[in-house]
């Protein structure tokens, strides 16, 4: 459904919106074309942080530092860091799939805001820009992507402020991206669409969404302090002036800590739609789905200082923070028992989609369980800052988002393009990325138990055999990058017309042309009130899936 | 928040469904000023957190009067008030009284940041003399600067609610009543900061 | 079954901790030890799941259809919310336990009127901001800790003895005997490490923070700097040596006589 009072605007606009190609670096106001901008200029940094990540592990190769010189380290590492949390899992888990799905799944024609939409994803490219060219203009901020004081006050200003700026700007993006989507979701959903009819990604866009604009605001305001701190030498984080570094912790991991689930919890949506259709069954438990987002949203609010138990943090708040942060696990747990109850019983195609899924589920059950245990106020005083964390948070933000955004390119790649992609390297791709990312964060919980901290260019000789064992599986996972970058630039033309709806699905977007008409459907909207009625909807009402559908040929 | 076109329940099974696209800027807006809300209670946290935490050195100058704020705060009620005036009349088509009412508003708003700046300039410590003065002076600052994009938003919107001529009319009161929420929303986050900074 | 036990072997037996040298290094190797267990029955019972679903259930060759429409079972959901509620209650409740047989609970401040040295810990600015410690494990005839002063810079720790009034730039301590640091940094936040002591704390400018502990096994191990400090963090370290009360009382008496000298 359209807005009649700016439709006919709308639609002048959009023919004067370039077509081809052209789109994709225009100021164009279609989601779906947004959608794929924030998914390939995602991309872009994704593969420019892999290859900072790369340094790094080309650097803890040997035990001392020969690779770059250290303050160069500390830079590439705060811009791997940055880049990967700001610029490519935030944008593309929340901006990227959301822009593309929500208007599908509400039943609307686009955003709710489309101007500010584009607004949005065209902060995003100038402020990545911008962060890497302090590389080579200024020097990069060194004092990592936490960006702590009194370091970060201390190190080069230059690089600093533009960090500040850029992270600002990104944060700008967000916050306009989840008002967005929150107005969406609640305001242009079809009206006979009851909330508890949604698919699960709109609840986990919108929990998502509420953390975005409680929290990111709160950053911003934190980097301006330290901005003036930096530049106008008031003391607000600065000892030496009678300030306090820790109410900066305070306030950043305020922010920082529900950033984790504004990267995961979309993740946690997709992959409830990407499970049901290739298993063929009902998403298990959609009722305690929904809830469970709700309870981890609420929760999330109010766990950010089990980041502080060493900084001296009093022991009532470190008491709190501990059982708040233990009792997420309650909803988390919920969530992956409904997803193997999903399983359980369906007809699982085994693609590549779901190969990623159900490796996203194995390696979050690993960072959840070290997460609970970090959690413990005596626990994390031993392996705090440490590779253990280390290991911790990129079996959370890689085994489970990136995992989730692999998934789900392979899963709705048909409908951003018309085309198949090739299964057999998509399965070469999986086995490849899951092999690379164990070997290479699994050893470093040993690593961190056993005396190695991190955000370090050097250190005891005794690690170095475990941290090769660990560059080689990061080795591994950038050479898996290749066969799908093959994958997708020659699927784009070469692949298998895929269909209207090549995996028989039942949510909303594939109820339309693939790739779909600028105003998503070319007559009426479908009113999806069941998006997980598999086995109940009659089959004869969908069309058999075309032959050359990896859904077929799928359990060799 | 109101709406302004009535939304016809019956059409909206057809394809070309009228929607009110107002009420959702109005729901973007006031999505938008929870967020700007946020910012402003992640500084009343730092500065709370000062205040508990860290003792002001026995040399530092921190002292604030009250007079001063407190007409400010007399000011910004006023201005609500009248603000809210304005938009009454805009309703009943009265364009020549919004105006009005729209002036006295922003007359208002200019009084309380030349008062702000008066006062910005009587006081005994400055910027960066200690963390308590540097936590004023932001908090104080970033809510000056939202009267004064809310003040130049007022001169605007007087500008565009002329009759005949203007853009805002009874048909399109989005900018209007998006500028009094807005108006009402900076009004309130002072009224805040005026009990935790200078009332406790 | 095979799996409980399976995780309960693991747990016991693979050893994945530096070696232990401080009084609450034992109790930490307990949790740790039942954390790992625990994780290990979970993970692993997770993985069989899903691995075996996705084998048992996978498609195969000419199937079609859907799968069997089952939208819920309420007593299932009931039964994993109890799963990991009591699961996580349990961690919950022993940790705490672990966490006040460290001496994690008694407020900070106490500790510093336990020291001898009270005076000379409040003549800072007052506010003391503390770390686990434990110095409650120290047995009663040990009561006083030995107070050293910490100062942590960029890219060293210094440690200051009270008792001689010297600096040194390696920690000695004496075996089994209750040490309180009182640790302050001089430009940015570093942090005090010491892996066999499973002891952290963050040395933060401005605001002295204090680490009680008790060291148990004689040797030479790494103090670390954990938090990042700038470009050469990764080389900021120190040794702490662990010795017999009469070592400890040599070296005490040979660095006095030196830095007098040296006045």
């Amino acid at each position: 459904m359209t807005l009649a009072n700016s439709s006919s605007n709308s639609e002048a606009i959009q023919k004067l919106q370039p077509t081809g190609w052209m789109k994709y670096i225009s100021f164009s106001l279609d989601h779906k074309v947004i959608g794929l901008q924030y998914l390939v200029c995602g991309f872009i940094f994704y593969l420019i942080g892999g290859a900072l990540a790369g340094a790094i592990r080309i650097e803890l190769t040997t035990p001392i530092s020969d690779f770059m010189p250290r303050d160069v380290y500390n830079q590439v590492l705060t811009l791997h860091g940055t880049i990967m949390i700001f610029l490519w899992i935030v944008p593309v888990v929340n901006g990227a799939f959301g822009n593309y799905l929500i208007p599908f799944y509400v039943g609307a024609r686009d955003m709710a805001f489309p101007r500010l939409n584009a607004v949005a994803f065209w902060l995003i490219p100038p402020a990545g820009l911008m962060l890497i060219s302090s590389y080579f203009i200024t020097g990069a901020a060194e004092s990592g992507w936490t960006a702590y004081p009194p370091l970060s006050i201390t190190s080069p200003a230059a690089g600093q402020i533009i960090w500040i700026i850029s992270v600002l700007l990104l944060g700008g993006s967000s916050i306009f991206g989840g008002i967005n989507f929150i107005a969406t979701i609640l305001k242009l959903r079809q009206p006979n669409l009851k909330l508890m009819q949604l698919p699960m990604y709109c609840w986990a866009m919108l929990g998502t969404s509420i953390l975005v604009v409680l929290s990111t605001p709160v950053l911003a305001g934190t980097l301006i302090l330290l901005s003036f701190d930096i530049v106008a030498h008031t003391g607000f984080f600065n000892p030496s002036l009678g300030g306090n570094v820790i109410v900066y912790q305070h306030l950043f991991w305020f922010y920082s800590h529900p950033a984790v689930y504004i990267m995961v919890l979309p993740a946690f949506g997709l992959v409830s739609e990407i499970l049901p259709v290739h298993c063929r069954k009902p998403l298990f438990g959609y009722t305690t789905m929904v809830y469970s987002i709700m309870a981890i949203v609420i929760l999330g609010l109010v766990v950010w200082a089990h980041h502080m138990f060493t900084s001296g943090t009093p022991p009532w708040m470190r008491l709190f923070f501990t059982i708040a942060t233990s009792f997420i696990a309650v909803p988390t747990g919920i969530k992956f028992f409904n997803w193997v109850a999903t399983l359980w019983g369906g007809k699982i195609s085994l693609n590549s989609a779901v190969l990623f899924s159900c490796g996203f589920i194995i390696n979050f059950v690993l960072g959840g369980i070290t997460g609970v245990a970090l959690a413990q106020v005596p626990f994390d005083v031993h392996v705090h800052d440490t590779y253990f964390v280390v290991a911790h948070f990129h079996y959370i933000v890689y085994g489970g988002s990136v995992f989730v955004i692999f998934s789900s390119i392979y899963h709705w790649y048909p409908k951003f393009t018309g085309r198949m992609l090739n299964e057999t390297l998509g399965r070469f791709h999986f086995l490849l990325t899951f092999i690379g990312f164990n070997l290479c964060f699994a050893p470093q919980h040993w690593l961190g138990l056993n005396g190695m901290p991190r955000r370090v260019a050097e250190y005891d000789p005794n690690f170095a055999f475990i941290n090769q064992i660990s560059s080689l599986g990061a080795l591994l996972m950038a050479i898996s990058t290749l066969p799908f970058l093959w994958n997708i630039i020659w699927s784009a033309f070469n692949g298998g017309i895929a269909g209207d709806n090549p995996w028989n699905a039942l949510t909303p977007e594939w109820l339309t042309s693939s790739p779909p008409p600028i105003e998503n459907w070319e007559g009426n909207a479908p009113l999806v009130t069941e998006p997980y009625g598999y086995g109940t909807i009659n089959q004869e009402d969908l069309v058999e899936p075309t032959p050359e559908s990896p859904s077929e040929e799928s359990s060799q | 928040m109101t709406t302004i076109t009535p939304i016809n329940e019956d059409s909206k099974q057809e394809s070309t469904v009228i929607e009110s696209h107002a009420d959702h800027r109005m729901f973007g807006l006031a999505a938008f000023l929870i967020a700007d809300g946020m910012t402003f209670a992640g500084f009343f946290a730092a500065y709370l957190t000062f205040r508990a935490v860290n003792p002001l050195p026995t040399n530092a100058i921190y002292e604030l009067e009250l007079l001063l704020p407190t007409i400010n705060t007399a000011l910004l009620l006023a201005s609500s008030a009248t603000f809210h005036k304005a938009s009454k009349y805009l309703k009943q088509t009265k364009n020549g009284l919004c105006q009005r009412w729209l002036m006295i508003t922003a007359v208002l708003g200019v009084a309380f940041l030349t008062s702000q700046m008066f006062e910005y300039f009587t006081l005994p410590f400055g910027l960066t003399d200690n963390i308590y003065a540097s936590t004023f002076y932001a908090l104080t600052g970033f809510h000056g600067l939202h009267v004064s994009l809310g003040t130049i938003m007022i001169f605007i919107v007087w500008w565009q609610s002329r009759n005949p001529g203007g853009r805002i009319t009874i048909e399109n009161q989005f900018p209007l009543e998006a500028t009094e929420l807005y108006w009402h929303f900076v009004d309130g986050i002072w009224v805040i900061l005026f009990v935790i900074l200078y009332l406790l | 079954m095979g799996l409980l036990f399976g995780g309960l072997w693991i747990g016991q037996n693979i050893n994945l901790l530096p070696l232990g040298a401080s009084a609450n290094a034992p109790i930490y190797d307990e949790l740790f030890k039942v954390l790992l267990t625990i994780g290990t029955i979970l993970f692993l019972g997770m993985v069989v799941l899903v691995v075996y679903s996705l084998i048992r259930f996978r498609r195969r060759p000419g199937q079609t259809g859907d799968g069997a429409a089952i939208e819920g079972n309420l007593s299932l959901e009931i039964l994993w919310t109890a799963i990991p509620a009591i699961v996580v209650l349990f961690v919950g409740l022993y940790s705490y336990d672990i966490y006040e047989r460290m001496g994690g609970m008694q407020p900070l401040n106490h500790h510093a009127n336990d020291a001898s040295s009270h005076e000379h810990f409040n003549s800072g600015n007052g506010r003391i901001w503390g770390g686990i410690g434990s110095s409650s494990l120290a047995t009663p005839q040990q009561s006083a800790a030995i107070p050293i002063d910490v100062t942590a810079m960029q890219f060293a720790f210094l440690f200051h003895y009270p008792k001689g009034d010297f600096i040194s730039g390696e920690l000695h301590l004496p075996k089994n005997q209750p040490v309180t640091l009182r640790m302050e940094s001089k430009d940015v936040i570093h942090a005090f490490w010491v892996p066999e002591f499973r002891l952290k704390q963050d040395v933060i400018p401005g605001q002295p923070t204090i680490l009680n502990f008790t060291p148990t096994k004689t040797g030479r191990y790494p103090i670390i700097c954990a938090e990042l400090c700038g470009p050469y963090h990764g080389g900021m370290r120190s040794t702490v040596v662990v010795e017999g009360a009469e070592e400890y009382q040599d070296w005490l008496l040979s660095n006095t006589k030196v830095s007098t000298s040296e006045k």
